[in-house]
């Protein structure tokens, strides 16, 4: 290296709008978090996979057993599994978008210590967003990948349309993710993050998860239809089976809209998040 | 150092400097500059204040008020764009224990958009700059602090950046690895890379810096080369003398006009003098007797405790 002069001491401003939170950089982010998947233990990357199996093995055999066959989307008569099979999968995509956008965020930011490092870099803030989404929904789209496997090798897929299941869980998670960092910046503390599992557990209950909206009474179906997972299980439930109707449009545009506002919410709390 | 220092180009320009949290003023109105090419300190004891000011450079942490310039740019609107020319050696070591050695120097290079080609080659460079070839492929948790330490300066340095933030950077070192490290700074140095470096070991601050500023409490106390600074705040040597710790304090009335201030501690009473052998003599003509006595000359450590008390600071 040859002697810094006083020339070489003078930045031009970069004038792009946002520059200050984001450098375009983002690969860099996802670039270290597929080296740290190669250099991990891939029994750490494939365990969030079983969760949803578990349940459809579980619920679907189980309970399936008693319950007999049930009526899907469009009025097509199907057994329970493949009823709660695809809601099953929404439902895995909430979970690991929420758990990598909140627990994995407030970890890093607090204890890891990671986002320090990388604020010290040319990178900014949305960078780092965008490059843990990317990899929270890369995560999402492995397990979604093996969760239809899982479907298919049990005979629960019957139309092409079914394939369909792996990007729109990309989309749900997605649409979670967008949330969930700008509601970590909020936090301060571990016992405030129980806020978030006092919010998601409810929503997974009753979000027709596992039976259909039409047993509430009318005043708590509006409430449900409300919830971004409800819109998440309808949507699978339809494209599980290829039968779509207008309300198709409906969820797929609640997920456009929530993934817009999501981000816009999330670029607006950068600052709140890693600059305090 | 400093005569030329004046010359060159202002790199580093704080105004009225302040960072509240709630209603506490971690900083208070601080300002100063830094030319192109100085090794410039910020001392205080713990909570002063001093790694807020840096994160503030850095613009990691946004100020509450005030204005800050880092070679043209304000680091708060063009973050990303300062960064890409500082060095960060933080406080507490933040490695990326989830990957190893080796690459961790070469991630961090591509946080800075450089080409993993060119990263590859610079980071063995700095694996021996650091001393550490022979660790490239481990984890990070098997390393020593000192190693650690090692290998958050190499980081700090793969951008090849014209100012290096250094926040207490041997702090938790033994005496050999922060000779090693000194050593590593002169070099910088004399590459005319800016060095801003917080510390609260005196002699590291005497070694490294031309110019520092002793901050307590958010706010400057004292501002000057080591040397000027022992001058102003301190006399040329320091005598200290001990007569057993229960008759310190009462022996201490009778050494007046022994120096140009006397200081009692528990342990010992401090004389300080413009000439230790010449005040010892005078004590021993008024017939005291220390058990021990020992003249040295004045430190930064005795300006620093000066100025911001011998209270012990949570």
């Amino acid at each position: 290296m040859s002697f810094l002069t006083d020339e070489d001491y003078v930045l031009a401003a970069d004038r792009r709008p946002l520059s200050a939170l984001y450098a375009r950089n983002a690969k860099a982010v996802i670039e270290r978090g597929f080296q740290v998947i190669r250099s991990q233990n891939w029994i750490i990357l494939v365990s969030g996979f079983f969760e949803p199996v578990f349940y459809l093995l579980s619920m679907g055999i189980g309970l399936g057993n008693l319950v007999g066959a049930v009526e899907g989307p469009g009025g097509a008569t199907i057994s329970y599994a493949a009823y709660i099979a695809p809601a099953l999968l929404a439902v895995s995509a909430m979970n690991g978008a929420i758990y990598d956008s909140t627990w994995n965020i407030f970890f890093k930011m607090h204890f890891g210590k990671l986002y320090q490092s990388m604020l010290y870099t040319s990178l900014g803030p949305f960078d780092i967003a965008l490059g843990e989404i990317f990899m929270a929904l890369f995560r999402g789209f492995l397990y979604a990948l093996g969760f239809t496997g899982v479907m298919a090798v049990m005979g629960l897929i019957t139309t092409p349309w079914a394939l369909l299941l792996v990007p729109t869980s990309v989309m749900v998670a997605f649409g979670f993710a967008s949330f969930g960092m700008a509601i970590t910046s909020y936090m301060k503390t571990f016992q405030q993050m129980d806020i978030i599992t006092f919010v998601m557990l409810p929503m997974f209950l009753f979000s027709a998860t596992f039976y259909p909206l039409s047993v509430y009474p009318l005043p708590i179906q509006w409430m449900v239809e409300v919830f971004p997972l409800w819109h998440g299980v309808e949507l699978m439930r339809e494209i599980s089976i290829g039968s779509f109707s207008s309300a198709t449009w409906v969820h797929l545009a609640y997920y456009v809209v929530m993934i817009l506002v999501g981000m816009l919410f999330t670029t607006r709390r950068l600052r709140a998040l890693f600059l305090r | 150092m400093a005569g030329d220092a004046e010359l060159r180009r202002t790199v580093i320009s704080a105004r009225d400097l302040v960072k509240t949290y709630g209603d506490f003023n971690a900083v208070d109105g601080i300002s100063f500059d830094v030319p192109a090419g100085e090794s410039f300190g910020l001392l205080g004891p713990n909570g002063a204040g001093k790694s807020t000011t840096m994160r503030m450079i850095g613009g990691v942490t946004q100020r509450t008020s005030g204005r800050l310039d880092i070679m043209g740019l304000d680091p708060e609107s063009q973050g990303p764009e300062v960064r890409a020319h500082l060095g960060v050696v933080p406080q507490q070591d933040n490695l990326d224990e989830e990957l190893r050695v080796r690459d961790n120097l070469i991630v961090y290079g591509r946080y800075f958009g450089l080409p993993r080609a060119y990263l590859m080659r610079r980071a063995d460079e700095l694996l021996a700059f650091a001393q550490l070839e022979d660790k490239a492929k481990a984890r990070v948790d098997s390393l020593s602090g000192g190693m650690k330490r090692r290998l958050t300066i190499a980081r700090s340095l793969i951008n090849d950046p014209k100012i290096l933030l250094l926040d207490e950077p041997t702090t938790g070192l033994d005496p050999q690895a922060r000779h090693v490290l000194w050593d590593r700074l002169f070099r910088l140095k004399e590459q005319g890379v800016t060095l801003v470096l917080t510390t609260h070991y005196m002699d590291e601050a005497e070694q490294l810096c031309d110019r520092l500023i002793v901050v307590d409490k958010g706010k400057i106390m004292a501002e000057g080369s080591p040397a000027a600074l022992i001058r102003e705040h301190s006399s040329r040597e320091v005598l200290e003398v001990r007569f057993g710790t229960d008759r310190n304090a009462a022996v201490a009335p009778r050494l007046d006009g022994a120096g140009d201030r006397i200081e009692v501690l528990p342990d010992r009473v401090l004389v300080y003098t413009e000439d230790g052998e010449g005040s010892l003599e005078q004590i021993r003509a008024r017939g005291l007797h220390p058990i021990t006595s020992l003249v040295r000359r004045a430190s930064l450590e005795d300006v620093f405790l000066r100025l911001t008390g011998r209270s012990l600071v949570e």
